[in-house]
């Protein structure tokens, strides 16, 4: 046995004749917290305080449909901490009779629809309130009402060409650039890319306030606002760690292509995330597919794919892999606005666009370092600063081309 | 009239109703809501579509969507076919638990007290009122935390005639100080309004019935609106020595409740049970002289109304005039106005009457009068 073998097994038991291994030691304290819980839960020493309060409700109105004319249906969940009754529906403030698919009580973290045969009004606010038992209410509210889309093989593919227009095409355009990038001098090269780093700030702070703003309409269980720490750091930790995994591998650190893979990992989830919100905006009926979004995206996300081609500039890429490139950042936006036309919620919406940002953040760190290896120290140069202006500039004017 | 084919049944669970007929209903005369709809204008910017779309409010139409659009009937029948009726839309799904308060027994019940003489021969009544905290049910399936004087929201009727001594012992077996201000001509210890009776505590209002009319009592202790709108109140009904001419009689409370305690009602009702008296229409007869004590102790809100269907009324306003009336169908009374309706139907069939502000009605404050053409019912 080796002298660390014996020395642990000499600390783990005075006698020398037990050899306690060490997770038992780390399961001890767990089981008995497990016990005590289970004591409260069966016994209940709780009960000592004073009962009879109205219980804490939260019920979360997740979405509301509208399958077709004069029928509104709602989707709810119990994100608080105890059972809660729904008594009566209202719809605009009128009590509406209504049917739902199980028991009026929901437990915890339970789900229900709500069909309510209401003759809603297109384009116009309908709101939605549920009253319990206890006589709360807990509002949702459709912004324009407008039939639901039906899944049929002309809304997929509507949507599936949202996204090759807002995310595969721009891509593609931007890496036509390529030509022109690898032409330019070294200097400009580095202009290009803090012009990415620009671009991919802008994404980065786009994304992580559309995940703070989604976090507010989690419901409570599921702690919306703690979803964006866990995916916006989570998300570069990981990362990290597989990147110096495959760095021991031998590609070598801060390569140009382990960049510009990064960088079209980053502006990928980003896309997810942005085809998510396009597709359950259009199913809800908030913007119509109409050219305009379509041209608006185009112009917007090409910007993104000069990023990407400025990233592979250097890397010396076949076309190939360069397609693959693309398609690993245009792609998850045709996969993001087909699932965000047929089913999304607050939670996974909020979750993405947080992983999105955490991704884009990572991407933003690694060019960083990239480009300060190559500047040699002389990093903040007046082109640099240009370059990273301007593209935060780039992406907000092209954003203004998006229909108003 | 000829009646529609669909003959919903109203009958609630099983609440001691005597069992009414199949009520016809007509169907309101406007065409369904199927009409193609129209392009969406678009107000929103890109921020807001997407921070719209992060909501997440987009769905499959899942298999909620096979159903086909029916209106709903929440008791045990089976739905009826025909064209959809779209009141039966516009109320809440399920009844009040049986076994708790009948809005449609209050509805003509009155307390004339224990009566005795006095001395001097004029009559004496007696009541007890109970102050006692309670859950009350306001709409199937929603409770609230009530203040009531015996148990009920509205208290009981206390009927007297003029001139008639009164004598109502309080005793206070809730949790908070309470009062009952009587509203009439009396001694400024018998008001009811400084003279705060704790828990656990009694007192004896005595005064003699005057002036006649319809009146109502209520808490007055501070603060008002919560003493108030938790149910502390109840009508006080004066009748005058000659008396008025026999009539259906009907006991109507406009009362409102804030269920969730934001400053804004939630549910509206007359006698306390939204939608109650369209689930459980009222019954009246042809041709048969109805009178309506209608008092007003809606909180919150400035004003309440009462507009009756397919008749006009005579409106005596408090009641304290038998010669003075206003003919209209429509009546509008703040907070602790009152006034005593009058009216024949000479038609047979269904008849709402429900509060003007449509916001009421559809909260609640909305009852059916069926009017029966048959004498004996």
């Amino acid at each position: 046995m080796s002298e660390a073998g014996l020395a642990a097994a000499a600390g783990g038991s005075r006698a020398g004749s037990l050899a306690v291994p060490v997770w038992v030691k780390g399961l001890v304290p767990l089981s008995v917290l497990g016990a005590l819980a289970a004591v409260f839960l069966r016994f209940g020493p709780i009960g000592v305080f004073p009962g009879a309060f109205p219980p804490v409700e939260e019920l979360t109105i997740e979405r509301i449909t509208l399958p077709r004319p004069g029928e509104i249906q709602v989707r709810v969940v119990n994100g608080g901490p105890e059972p809660s009754t729904i008594a009566q529906v209202l719809v605009d403030d009128a009590v509406w009779t209504h049917r739902i698919d199980g028991d009026r009580t929901l437990g915890r973290l339970e789900r229900r629809t709500i069909t309510i045969p209401y003759p809603w009004v297109e384009g116009e606010p309908h709101e939605v309130s549920l009253m319990t038992r206890t006589g709360l209410t807990f509002t949702g509210r459709l912004g324009v009402a407008t039939r639901t889309p039906v899944p049929d093989r002309r809304y997929i593919g509507a949507l599936g060409l949202l996204g090759v227009y807002g995310g595969v095409i721009p891509v593609l355009l931007g890496l036509s650039w390529l030509p022109f990038l690898r032409a330019l001098r070294r200097r400009w090269l580095d202009f290009f890319l803090c012009l990415t780093i620009g671009l991919l700030a802008y994404l980065a702070v786009d994304a992580l306030a559309a995940a703070l703003e989604g976090s507010t309409r989690v419901p409570g269980a599921f702690q919306g606002p703690a979803l964006v720490p866990l995916g916006a750091l989570g998300t570069p930790l990981i990362i990290a760690t597989l990147r110096e995994r495959k760095q021991r591998a031998g590609t070598g650190p801060l390569s140009p292509r382990s960049v510009a893979g990064l960088v079209a990992v980053g502006v990928g989830l980003h896309n997810l995330g942005e085809g998510l919100a396009i597709g359950s905006a259009y199913a809800t009926g908030e913007i119509a597919l109409g050219t305009a979004l379509a041209v608006g995206f185009l112009l917007h996300n090409s910007a993104q794919g000069l990023g990407i081609a400025a990233s592979t500039a250097e890397a010396a890429l076949r076309p190939g892999q360069l397609a693959l490139l693309g398609a690993v950042a245009g792609v998850p936006a045709v996969l993001g606005t087909w699932i965000g036309g047929f089913s999304s919620s607050p939670l996974w919406t909020t979750l993405v666009f947080a992983v999105g940002g955490g991704a884009i953040l990572q991407a933003i760190a690694v060019l960083w370092r990239f480009l300060a290896r190559r500047a040699e120290g002389r990093f903040a140069q007046p082109l640099h600063v240009a370059g990273l202006v301007l593209g935060l500039l780039v992406m907000y004017f092209t954003g203004l081309a998006v229909p108003v | 009239m000829e009646k529609p084919n669909t003959s919903p049944d109203r009958v609630g669970e099983a609440l001691g109703q005597p069992d009414p007929r199949a009520t016809a209903r007509p169907d309101p005369a406007e065409p369904p809501r199927n009409a193609p709809p129209e392009p969406a204008e678009l107000r929103l910017s890109r921020r807001e579509l997407l921070k719209a779309g992060a909501l997440g409010a987009a769905g499959l139409a899942a298999a909620g969507g096979t159903l086909a659009f029916r209106p709903q009937r929440p008791s045990a029948d089976t739905s009826h076919p025909g064209p959809a009726n779209h009141h039966l839309l516009m109320e809440p799904v399920g009844d009040i638990q049986p076994g708790g308060f009948d809005p449609s027994a209050f509805l003509t019940h009155f307390d004339a007290g224990r009566v005795s003489r006095l001395p001097n021969g004029q009559v004496l009544r007696e009541y007890s009122l109970v102050a006692v905290d309670t859950e009350i049910e306001v709409a199937p399936g929603v409770f609230f935390p009530a203040w009531t004087y015996n148990g009920q929201v509205p208290g009981p009727t206390i009927r007297c005639t003029e001139g008639d001594r009164v004598r109502v012992h309080f005793v206070n077996a809730g949790s908070h100080p309470h009062t009952i201000h009587f509203h009439g001509i009396h001694a400024a210890d018998m008001d009811g309004t400084f003279e705060i009776v704790e828990p656990g505590q009694s007192y004896m209002y005595e005064f003699d019935a005057e002036p006649f009319g319809l009146h109502l009592y209520h808490c007055h202790t501070p603060p008002l609106k919560k003493h108030i709108h938790k149910g502390l109140y109840g009508v006080f009904l004066v009748d005058p020595r000659e008396g008025r001419p026999p009539a259906r009689e009907l006991v109507m409370v406009m009362n409102a409740f804030d269920t969730d305690f934001d400053g804004e009602n939630e549910v509206y009702a007359v006698n306390t049970v939204g939608f109650h008296y369209q689930k459980h229409p009222i019954r009246l007869r042809k041709n048969e002289l109805t009178r309506v004590y209608l008092v007003n102790v809606t909180e919150f809100d400035p004003i309440n109304s009462f507009h009756l269907h397919g008749n006009f009324f005579r409106c005596y306003r408090t009641g304290t005039r038998l010669d003075h009336y206003e003919w209209t169908d429509t009546v509008m009374l703040c907070q602790g106005e009152r006034a005593i309706l009058e009216f024949t139907y000479r038609f047979p069939g269904p008849f709402m009457f429900h509060a003007h502000q449509s916001e009421f009605a559809e909260l609640g404050w909305v009852g059916i009068f069926d009017v029966q053409e048959v004498p004996n019912v």
